[in-house]
């Protein structure tokens, strides 16, 4: 049975007295406990459609279900997971990764176990009592990850976690991702640009369009894992895909330079 | 090692500016009644702190004695007015503050009457607040508020709507109320700003304080200085000038101490 279900999904946005059309006739269905990448390039729509599917911005027409209710609002049930980690600043580790089980106004002891429980899970706990500013970048995305494993999504939204990450910390916590999901059994839909990410996490990948954003491409990766990034079984895919990518990114290009793109 | 040679170049300054004085006045190129000698000033000073009577055990504890100088006695009575218009006013400009920040509606219906009443120096109340409170500590409090009023209100406005956006979309996805978002979020995500404001106002208040005790009171520096002009006691107004820069480099550090204290999770602040 689906878990998330996309039904014609549009999005219009107003930007400069343009109309532009972000989304068009969208239909995805995700099962319970799918990995699934959104691939794209810039301006695809791509995050448009996770923050359809978070709540942040509802589609212009179409529906987006979740276990068969229709998504209105943000809401603890689909945990989001930002680019720029978007860790409370004036919280340290540990309190930031509790603040979502405070607002359930879970039991005091109880919040206490399970901040220490993902500490652990994640390899935070001699960072617990740090601000987010002493932190590199991997260890803020794994505070981030922490704080909305922590309220215990069945679905996790996540736009582009790792792209401001350096490689080696890049890999490391895309392993780290694919051991919680196992554990976890959490569904995920993941934006990103790279493809080799996609290949890596994904087991399905959808590949975008540019400007209007619909479904390209669905493909399922069923590479077994871990993955071997160097097998050839991988690398024809990565072409593959790099292929159906390029034809939009040179479309992106052609609108970048009669200074149409809006990103 | 470093730290100690940053005070001592720092010292250079003041200290070239003192000799050059001293010498003016040595060499009596200037009027000592215009311009007292450094020494003059000082001692001076000394006179100006020390207590009054000899010490006289029958009068209350020896503290008290150190204490009844006439130099602290001014210089208590100014911080109670500055500290009590100070409560006052960011008092009311931080809520205030921060339901204009919040709310478009409220900001909406709020702002104009601000910005006209912003721009009034508070000594132009000064005839007012002597009408309204009479003579004595409520009029000089009354000023010392206004005058710490509108950069706590300014800048807790600035710090709400300046919160960034994605701190209330992480508090939205897990699911907080508004009231939580509002004190858990806003109000922390603000403090910065509203730190700022109130390190303004309190320099706002000290400088009303000393114009206010120049109309309306019979103690404090700025009463004090304005008397000894009356008796041409030039070394006792630079004495009392000094003093209200001292008290005043002293709160400032004051504040500056406590805010990268409280706010110590800021990037801004990591040097501190």
């Amino acid at each position: 049975m689906s878990h998330i279900s996309i039904h014609d999904v549009g999005k219009v946005f107003h930007s400069g007295g343009q109309e532009v059309c972000a989304l068009e006739a969208i239909d995805l269905e995700i099962r319970q406990g799918e990995f699934v990448c959104l691939l794209g390039p810039s301006g695809c729509g791509k995050s448009t459609l996770l923050n359809a599917v978070a709540g942040f911005s509802p589609p212009t027409t179409g529906t987006i279900t979740v276990d068969g209710s229709i998504i209105t609002d943000p809401g603890p049930d689909r945990g989001m997971v930002f680019q720029e980690y978007a860790l409370f600043p004036w919280m340290t580790v540990e309190q930031n990764i509790a603040f979502g089980l405070q607002i359930k106004k879970e039991p005091k002891l109880t919040i206490q176990e399970k901040v220490n429980g993902l500490l652990a899970m994640l390899h935070l706990e001699e960072f617990r009592k740090r601000y987010p500013k002493d932190l590199s970048g991997g260890m803020r995305q794994r505070v981030a990850i922490a704080r909305v494993l922590a309220i215990d999504s069945p679905i996790l939204l996540m736009d582009e976690p790792f792209g401001a990450l350096d490689a080696l910390t890049r890999r490391n916590l895309q392993d780290e991702l694919l051991r919680l999901w196992t554990e976890l059994e959490k569904t995920i839909l993941f934006v990103t640009h790279s493809i080799e990410e996609a290949l890596y996490l994904a087991d399905r990948t959808v590949v975008m369009t540019y400007r209007p954003g619909t479904l390209k491409r669905d493909l399922a990766i069923d590479l077994p894992r871990p993955r071997d990034v160097a097998s050839p079984a991988f690398n024809a895919l990565k072409k593959e895909l790099s292929a159906l990518l390029m034809e939009e990114q040179s479309r992106h290009n052609q609108d970048e330079f009669r200074g149409a793109a809006v990103d | 090692m470093k730290g100690y040679r940053h005070a001592a170049s720092g010292l250079l300054v003041p200290l070239a500016v003192l000799a050059l004085w001293q010498l003016l006045s040595s060499k009596g190129w200037v009027n000592a009644t215009i311009l007292p000698s450094p020494m003059q000033v000082l001692v001076k000073w000394w006179a100006y702190l020390r207590p009054g009577e000899a010490f006289d055990p029958a009068q209350g504890s020896y503290l008290k004695w150190c204490l009844s100088g006439e130099l602290i006695q001014d210089a208590a009575g100014s911080l109670y007015r500055v500290l009590t218009g100070f409560i006052i006013g960011a008092g009311l400009a931080l809520p205030l503050g921060l339901v204009m920040g919040y709310s478009r509606l409220v900001y909406g219906l709020f702002n104009p009457l601000i910005q006209v009443l912003r721009p009034i120096p508070p000594i132009a109340y000064i005839p007012l607040s002597i009408l309204w409170f009479g003579l004595g500590n409520p009029p000089a409090i009354f000023l010392i508020a206004i005058g710490a009023f509108f950069p706590v209100l300014m800048n807790t406005v600035t710090g709400v709507q300046n919160v960034d956006s994605i701190y209330l979309r992480v508090g939205r996805n897990l699911g907080a109320s508004r009231w939580t978002q509002f004190t858990r979020i806003i109000l922390p995500a603000a403090t910065p700003f509203i730190f700022t404001g109130a390190r303004i106002g309190m320099g706002t208040a000290f400088i009303v304080v000393i114009v206010s005790e120049m109309i309306a009171v019979n103690n404090g520096l700025g009463y004090r200085i304005l008397e000894a002009r009356e008796y041409l006691w030039s070394d006792k107004i630079i004495a009392g000038m000094f003093t209200i820069g001292l008290l005043g480099l002293g709160i400032d550090t004051a504040m500056s101490r406590l805010s990268s204290y409280l706010l110590k999770w800021h990037r801004g602040l990591e040097q501190g």
